[in-house]
């Protein structure tokens, strides 16, 4: 609560903070069927409507509404968003840690694992699993997990590393502290406020990649409406109805620029030193 | 005698409305041209402020000058308002009429250039040299410091330097544009206390040398005395007392200026010493036989090992129940691996260490140096003091807390402390959360690492009283590592002095400390600062110590004691 108080306070966490819960109320209303009209219907005397009264954002080539459809589209992407960051963070996160307190050997062969994955293009690594397990929303969300992984084992292992140095784990240790406490208590405890600011920047990537995926035909199929498939439907028409390709596109950047101005609020409230200034 | 530096009613603040965040409220002195002022206090004084008022460095750090004159006599007879001065002139002011040098020599020296080229540059601003002249004079300048082997040093980094050496190159630069007003900010607080006398000397030296007035700042009152003509004594803010030396320290007036004399531990040789407790007839709890820390050096494209970095070497002691031991060495002496290498936190190479089961599984616990690194900022006080207990599986209830709440009364603090967080209280206060953590077991033996140094010294007075309490009131053995002879003389009953990863010399504090016997030892009690002995003369030694490096398979030779006296051996030195 304190933290969401810190949030309101700061300009631009204000706004991001602002973007994202309208997006996410969109999406809820999307999801439970509070849409203008049915999404998946077709009307098909209104075919290729530019916005108006009835059709707030117009509607496409199969006379189906726009904005309806962006509704669920949010929903579809922010779910692979948080569902692909969650897999990356808790994998990543526990694979920086334990590669920070096991050291030596360990730490070489899981960071070296970390290393050839960020090596990996996304959209690379996706074609590789569409191959395995064909096309669809759990493609998207493993394949942008395992891209993130590494992100998170790096984030996770410096701060580590040097928490493990720290004398309060040197206590710990002569108190005879079990190692799941001092990973707990003093390592992951003190991992927070670096990770959450990461899980916010890694929630506008995947956005961008799941659209991307998405675009590909590598993710969500249609007719389920995700903000990639809605573009990439959009790019024959593009000339002739724009705003098929605008609505779709200027959410993606609002979120992003939402998820990205709430990192930054979020990597300025909890900084320590700007918290020692508060202190 | 002319007076070089006159400040007046100097108020100064800080923040956005300076007038109301004073840390220096009328402050008033005057420095004769060739003398030394001694401005003395604790943390939060406003020592330090004073003195960076004098060059108006405390601009950069935020600070405004509120009220009062600062007037300096130029040397060219001018006489100019510090206060009321501008940038421009401030800069020709600063370096070459007022000189400083600061605390740590490592972050005011630049790390990617050899202290030659930071000399010569010091002597191209200020005297115009270039060339083979600034090198001659850096050269120079070198050796006006004591730093042997100038030529050759001129080539070295910093990191290649220790750190008495940093600072006498800090010296050197500041003296290229000789200064007649010198301020040194604890210069000598980060060193050890042999390279500390040889620093104190040095100044003392070129003082006399280039008839240098000198603002000298401490929190050790003690330092000062062989140094100072005039002495200020600070609180608050406030120069709460000042005057001559001898006056201010034979005929204190003012209550806190008797409490840094009296209260605060000052080294006396022996004579303050314990007199409670200790009882040799018993037998060890703790015994350390021949232990050995060594840690591997690895050279070269396959790392392979070419030796060892012998830390601790053959190191025996007894800890007894309920008595002090004090070791005492300087930074690379092996105490704190010694200390560490009992509580398993760095492995023994070799030896043998016999802790009785006491009172609980885990008799030996440790108090560390930081008390700002060693609780976890994350936790409660709760959480933190729980910590040893869930460690040796006990549940966290009602009569857990309780313990909690009796030991937090016990260390002077109070039951609500228990929901903050280590960042609510001040240094001492944390210091004293860590040995109540460290009393949450009931344990025989208390490790405490330099467990007072991090404190002011009205702090530490106190809680050094309340640690020889506790050890009445629970039976505790104390293994006390430090590296300031003043605060072991209050608290041990029997000293070891470690040198170079050895043991040199154990006994009675009183014998050891009062009538040392190895060369090491006597030249370390020499070197301690002391009111008493203010009017002996310390001559510039320029000792090192030695590389504890050693090859592959070297092992030192077996030591040989002398009885010195009932409980005093000392080690047999080796004639080279």
């Amino acid at each position: 609560m304190a933290l969401l108080r810190a949030v309101m306070r700061h300009p631009s966490g204000r706004i991001g903070a602002a973007i994202i819960a309208l997006f996410l109320i969109l999406a809820l209303m999307g999801a439970v069927g509070l849409t203008p009209h049915d999404p998946l219907k077709q009307f098909v005397v209104d075919r290729m409507k530019g916005p108006s009264g009835t059709y707030w954002f117009g509607t496409d080539l199969l006379g189906r509404d726009t904005f309806s459809r962006l509704m669920l589209g949010i929903g579809e992407s922010f779910l692979i968003a948080f569902a692909s960051v969650a897999i990356a963070a808790t994998a990543g996160t526990l694979i920086g840690l334990f590669a920070a307190w096991w050291g030596h050997l360990w730490d070489g062969i899981l960071m070296r694992i970390m290393d050839v994955l960020l090596a990996f293009p996304a959209i690379l690594l996706a074609l590789l699993i569409v191959a395995i397990q064909g096309p669809g929303v759990m493609t998207s969300i493993t394949a942008i997990g395992i891209v993130y992984t590494p992100i998170f084992a790096r984030v996770a292992r410096a701060p580590a590393l040097a928490l493990k140095a720290r004398e309060f784990v040197e206590a710990a240790r002569t108190f005879g502290s079990t190692q799941r406490y001092i990973l707990t208590r003093h390592l992951l405890l003190n991992l927070i406020a670096p990770l959450t600011v990461t899980i916010t920047l890694a929630l506008a990537w995947s956005l961008l990649t799941e659209s991307g995926l998405s675009f590909l035909g590598l993710g969500s199929q249609p007719p389920a409406p995700s903000l990639g498939v809605m573009l990439a439907e959009s790019k024959s028409m593009m000339t002739r109805s724009p705003w098929l390709m605008l609505f779709p596109g200027l959410t993606i950047m609002l979120a992003i620029l939402g998820f990205n101005l709430l990192g930054d609020a979020l990597r300025d409230i909890l900084d320590p030193r700007t918290q020692e200034r508060r202190a | 005698m002319s007076t070089l530096l006159g400040v007046h009613d100097l108020h100064v603040g800080f923040g956005r409305d300076p007038q109301d965040n004073e840390v220096v409220k009328g402050v008033s002195f005057e420095l004769a041209a060739g003398k030394t002022l001694a401005i003395v206090g604790e943390s939060g004084s406003g020592k330090s402020v004073t003195a960076l008022s004098v060059n108006r460095l405390v601009d950069f750090g935020g600070g405004r000058i509120t009220r009062g004159t600062i007037t300096l006599q130029r040397a060219d007879g001018t006489a100019v308002d510090i206060t009321a001065a501008d940038e421009p002139a401030l800069q020709r002011i600063r370096g070459r009429e007022i000189g400083m040098i600061f605390q740590e020599p490592m972050t005011s020296l630049n790390p990617v250039h050899t202290v030659g080229a930071q000399i010569e540059e010091a002597f191209r601003l200020n005297r115009g040299l270039g060339g083979a002249a600034a090198t001659r004079a850096a050269r120079e300048a070198l050796e006006r410091v004591r730093i042997p082997d100038a030529a050759q040093r001129l080539k070295y980094y910093p990191h290649q330097l220790s750190g008495g050496m940093r600072q006498r190159v800090m010296i050197a630069m500041v003296l290229a544009s000789n200064p007649r007003l010198l301020i040194a900010d604890e210069p000598t607080t980060a060193l050890d206390v042999t390279v500390q006398a040889q620093i104190m000397a040095l100044l003392a030296e070129l003082r006399e040398e280039l008839d240098m007035a000198m603002i000298f700042i401490t929190h050790d009152i003690g330092l000062v005395a062989g140094i100072a003509d005039d002495i200020m004594v600070m609180q608050h803010g406030v120069a709460v007392e000042q005057g001559k030396l001898d006056a201010v320290l034979d005929n204190p007036q003012h209550d806190y200026t008797r409490h840094l004399l009296k209260a605060v531990p000052h080294f006396t040789s022996g004579r303050a010493v314990r007199s409670d407790g200790g009882s040799p007839a018993v037998a060890p709890i703790v015994t350390v036989d021949n232990l050995a820390v060594r840690f591997p050096v690895a050279k070269g494209l396959f790392r392979r090992r070419s030796g060892a970095v012998h830390a601790v070497d053959g190191v025996d002691f007894d800890l007894r129940p309920g008595e002090t031991l004090a070791i005492v060495g300087e930074s690379g002496s092996g105490k704190s691996t010694t200390a560490r290498a009992i509580l398993g936190l760095v492995k023994a190479t070799r030896g043998r260490i016999e802790a009785k089961a006491g009172r609980s599984g885990r008799p030996v616990q440790m108090v560390f140096q930081d008390p700002y690194a060693s609780l976890n900022p994350r936790l409660t006080v709760e959480a933190l003091l729980a910590e040893p207990a869930i460690a040796a599986g006990q549940r966290v209830d009602a009569k857990l807390r309780q313990r909690m709440v009796f030991l937090l009364e016990r260390v002077g603090l109070t039951k609500d402390a228990l929901s903050r967080y280590p960042h609510q209280f001040s240094g001492g206060q944390r210091q004293r959360l860590c040995i109540a953590r460290a009393l949450m077991l009931n344990p025989d033996v208390v490790v405490l690492d330099e467990a007072v140094s991090a404190l002011d010294v009205s702090v530490q007075a106190r809680v050094l009283e309340l640690l020889i309490d506790l050890q009445h009131e629970f039976g505790l053995a104390y293994l006390f590592i430090s590296h300031d002879m003043a605060v072991v003389e209050r608290i041990a009953h029997r000293v070891a002095v470690m040198y170079a990863g050895q043991i040199v010399e154990i006994g009675k504090a009183a014998a050891v400390l009062g009538a040392p016997q190895h060369s090491y030892t006597k030249r370390l009690i020499a070197a301690v600062p002391a009111i008493e002995r203010r009017r002996q003369h310390f001559s510039v030694d320029v000792t090192q110590v030695p590389s504890l490096v050693r090859p592959s398979g070297f092992e030192p030779p077996a030591a040989r004691w002398r009885e010195a006296g009932e409980d005093h051996r000392v080690r047999v030195e080796e004639v080279a």
